[in-house]
């Protein structure tokens, strides 16, 4: 029996049932998506890492492992999940919100990073999603249904996830400059944070590569970004946040080139216009028809 | 006295498209097969101009309660564009124009029948591609590339097309019209793009897409190692991906792909190994430097016999043009080939590289091996003369064994062709049956009625009704 089994039938078996639940993880998130109904049943996902190759770039671990373990294990052997959350954060409350990182911009979204998941479901049943490898195109994509889906569909119990190499140099600058200007002068920069006067920018690679990036943005070296306003959160597309400025006066830093604003005013984004809510809103009824997973949270 | 003729499925396809609607024998021949060795029959074959055409065929299909298949440009290898249960074909092939390049987003909007090729050289004057690139791209759409969540060999550094695709207008199987995904980075609500990209067209059909823009690499290396033992490529494949390189792309050519493909293109490709390595390296040239050495030292360590490096683009160009064309080449020794398409972890490749040609030997049959090695991806071409009394149960026997000898390594039933008609009945092997089941529950809330190609994906009986099975076309292997 593989590493790992037990403790995923174990979880399983703690969300049956007919009454409310909820799974905890590392509450570093906990507001995102609405206050989950009081009368619900706490669980918590298997910890634990069950497997890891380095070459193969994979790492296999229970849905409540938290980031800095994952993050300690693979800096033992140069690789990373590029995911900034906070140490105590699990990865399986990182999946089910599905934030990314700042350094969104050059290693791409969270849920790219998920390759297989196993969840328990509204009746404590397991099911496998995704497959082990690098690529896998084998059945529907369910595992990226559940990311950002914060638990409504289904609780992870464990994942298989993609590490990357930690690059050799990473560096952060900052001044002012147009941030859409350095953006286009720069390849594949990792972040660039926009307060609507000052910029931060994060070079990461080679350290040839790094320090002539750095020369380009005219830019001083820093110690790193500021902290990020965190009372709201808006999704634009990248292009729109030229107009930040005119738009807000209270304090904000934008994601240059993804376009995801951080600010200190609780502003987040009219759902008004979504598509295909029908599709949703069928989607959980089948997957969930009690609604007894995570009663509370609201995704659309 | 004559009586009204009540109007057919074809008179009301007829109304809506005109000559755009077809039923010819020679057609009906034609849309009755994809790339795979499969075939069925369609009733008609669609060609609509725009997304309310593809919307009234799909109102139409729901009122005559008729299958549907959306098809791109046929290159899928798993039949998941085979007609089953007398559909109607909408091809995509009208609907190919890039509709919109925004360099200030980075994206661009192309409709589903843009070929994946013609969309990298528009964004070409830009210095920008699309990133999946699959050996078909010259002839392969976008909306097919959606369809299958298609790779490529420069998937192992950028990934497949599920990254690089951010929105889609899709008509869904109720016909109506919805946008799946956004231009921003999170749109509200579950990630129905992200469901939807891999689904074999049994979720709707898309009608426009939204394809991220990948700046091109200012530096870009491209190295050839050839090896004397197909296990020393096969473990430095492991080695550089160990040493902290992921390169752009990471390919592996065995003896008698090198032969044919050598013959075929004069790239001088060394025939006498036993297996090569191409090797490509892009970005910033700080770190293609640093990488371009390691992998000499790899190389070394690994008895590689010598590391060739393109001097420039044409060389690198005729490089490239051997790995892609390496599946037409095999004309050269077989008429027929079946090529298949696994993933197991990379520390298998020697384990299961040796399996096949073992199978291959088994079946009398010949084995060619030219594959995404940096991602496991397997491509073992069984190379075949379909006039030969017998030779088809052979090459489907062998190849069930090569499936099973990839999920026994640990690995998955299908790394970009897709799962299709083709490999629905080895989905047991990845998947429980209450896993199957739940995949269905979600395609049926895009498809109550089971209308969008049907019998794609999943095995009958998962879930839903085995109404279209009696219609299975004589030959359907599944």
């Amino acid at each position: 029996m593989n590493l790992g089994t037990i403790e995923r039938q174990e979880f399983a078996a703690s969300v049956a049932g007919s009454d409310l639940v909820t799974v905890v993880g590392g509450k570093t998130q906990w507001d995102v998506g609405g206050t989950i109904d009081p009368n619900a049943r706490a669980v918590s996902a298997p910890v634990g890492i069950y497997d890891y190759t380095p070459s193969e770039m994979t790492l296999r671990c229970g849905a409540g492992t938290t980031v800095g373990e994952i993050q300690d294990i693979l800096g033992e052997h140069a690789q990373m999940l590029p995911v900034n959350a906070e140490r105590g954060s699990t990865i399986g409350g990182i999946l089910a919100v599905g934030r990314s990182g700042i350094r969104r911009l050059r290693y791409g979204a969270v849920r790219d990073y998920l390759l297989e998941s196993w969840h328990a479901d509204h009746e404590g049943k397991l099911v496998k999603s995704g497959g082990p490898t690098i690529k896998n195109v084998s059945g529907y994509d369910l595992c990226r249904l559940l990311v950002g889906s914060l638990g409504t569909l289904g609780f992870l119990a464990e994942v298989t996830v993609r590490s990357l190499p930690i690059p050799p140099c990473s560096r952060w600058m900052t001044g002012v400059c147009d941030p859409f200007d350095l953006q286009s002068k720069l390849y594949r920069p990792s972040c660039i944070l926009w307060n609507g006067n000052q910029v931060w920018v994060l070079l990461e690679g080679h350290p040839v590569d790094v320090e002539r990036e750095a020369s380009i943005t005219g830019l001083s070296e820093c110690s790193g970004p500021p902290v990020l306003p965190s009372a709201g959160r808006l999704s634009l597309r990248p292009k729109l946040l030229r107009e930040l400025p005119q738009m807000y006066k209270q304090d904000w830093l934008a994601e240059i080139g993804v376009g995801l604003v951080h600010l200190s005013e609780t502003i987040n984004n009219d759902q008004s216009s979504l598509s295909a809510v029908t599709v949703m809103r069928d989607i959980k009824t089948r997957l969930d028809p009690t609604g007894r997973l995570n009663p509370g949270r609201e995704v659309f | 006295m004559s009586s009204k003729r009540k109007r057919t499925i074809f008179d009301e396809l007829k109304v809506l498209l005109g000559s755009r609607t077809r039923a010819d024998d020679m057609e009906l021949q034609l849309y009755g097969k994809d790339s795979s060795v499969l075939s069925g029959v369609p009733s008609t074959v669609c060609f609509p101009v725009n997304v309310e055409e593809v919307q009234g065929i799909v109102s139409i299909c729901n009122r005559f309660q008729r299958p549907f298949i959306a098809r791109g440009s046929g290159t899928g290898l798993a039949g998941g564009a085979v007609p089953i249960g007398n559909p109607v074909i909408i091809s995509t092939a009208k609907m190919n124009k890039v509709l919109e390049i925004d360099l200030e987003d980075r994206i661009a909007w192309v409709e589903p029948g843009v070929l994946n090729l013609d969309l990298s050289k528009a964004l070409l004057e830009f210095g920008f591609h699309f990133a999946p690139d699959p050996s078909s791209q010259q002839v392969c759409s976008i909306g097919g590339n959606v369809a299958n969540n298609s790779g490529g060999p420069h998937c192992l550094a950028y990934g497949v097309t599920t990254s690089h695709v951010l929105a889609a207008e899709v008509v869904l199987p109720n016909a109506e019209v919805v946008t799946l995904g956004g231009i921003d980075p999170e749109p509200k609500g579950y990630d129905l793009r992200g469901l939807f990209i891999g689904s074999e067209g049994t979720m709707g059909i898309a009608t426009k897409v939204a394809v991220r823009l990948t700046p091109n690499p200012p530096d870009v290396r491209t190295l050839l190692l050839d090896f004397a033992d197909v296990s020393d490529g096969a473990l430095a494949v492991s080695a550089i991906i160990n040493a902290g390189i992921i390169p752009a792309a990471l390919e592996m050519m065995d003896h008698n792909a090198i032969g044919i493909v050598e013959a075929f293109v004069h790239a001088g490709y060394p025939v006498e190994a036993a297996a090569v390595l191409l090797v490509e390296l892009d970005g910033l040239s700080g770190a293609v430097e640093a990488a371009v050495q390691t992998i000499n030292d790899v190389a070394k360590i690994h008895n590689a016999g010598s590391v060739r490096v393109a001097k420039d683009e044409t060389e690198r160009a005729l490089l490239w043009k051997g790995r892609k064309n390496a599946f037409g080449a095999v004309a050269r020794i077989k008429p027929d080939y079946y090529l298949h398409d696994t993933v197991v972890p990379r520390s298998k490749l020697v384990e299961v590289l040796n399996q096949v040609y073992q199978i291959a030997d088994k079946y009398e049959l010949i084995a060619i091996n030219v594959f995404h090695a940096g991602d496991g991806n397997l491509h073992p071409i069984l190379a075949y003369d379909a006039r030969e009394p017998g030779i088809l149960e052979r090459v489907h026997s062998a190849g069930d064994e090569i499936i099973k000898a990839s999920m026994e390594a640990g690995g998955v039933l299908s790394g970009e062709h897709g799962i299709g008609l083709e490999k629905r009945d080895f989905m047991h092997l990845l998947f429980s049956a209450h896993d199957m089941f739940t995949q269905d529950l979600v395609r049926e809330a895009f498809d109550p009625q089971g209308l969008a190609n049907p019998m794609k994906v999943l095995p009958s009986g998962s879930r839903c009704s085995d109404s279209f099975k009696q219609n299975l076309p004589e030959g359907v292997w599944v």
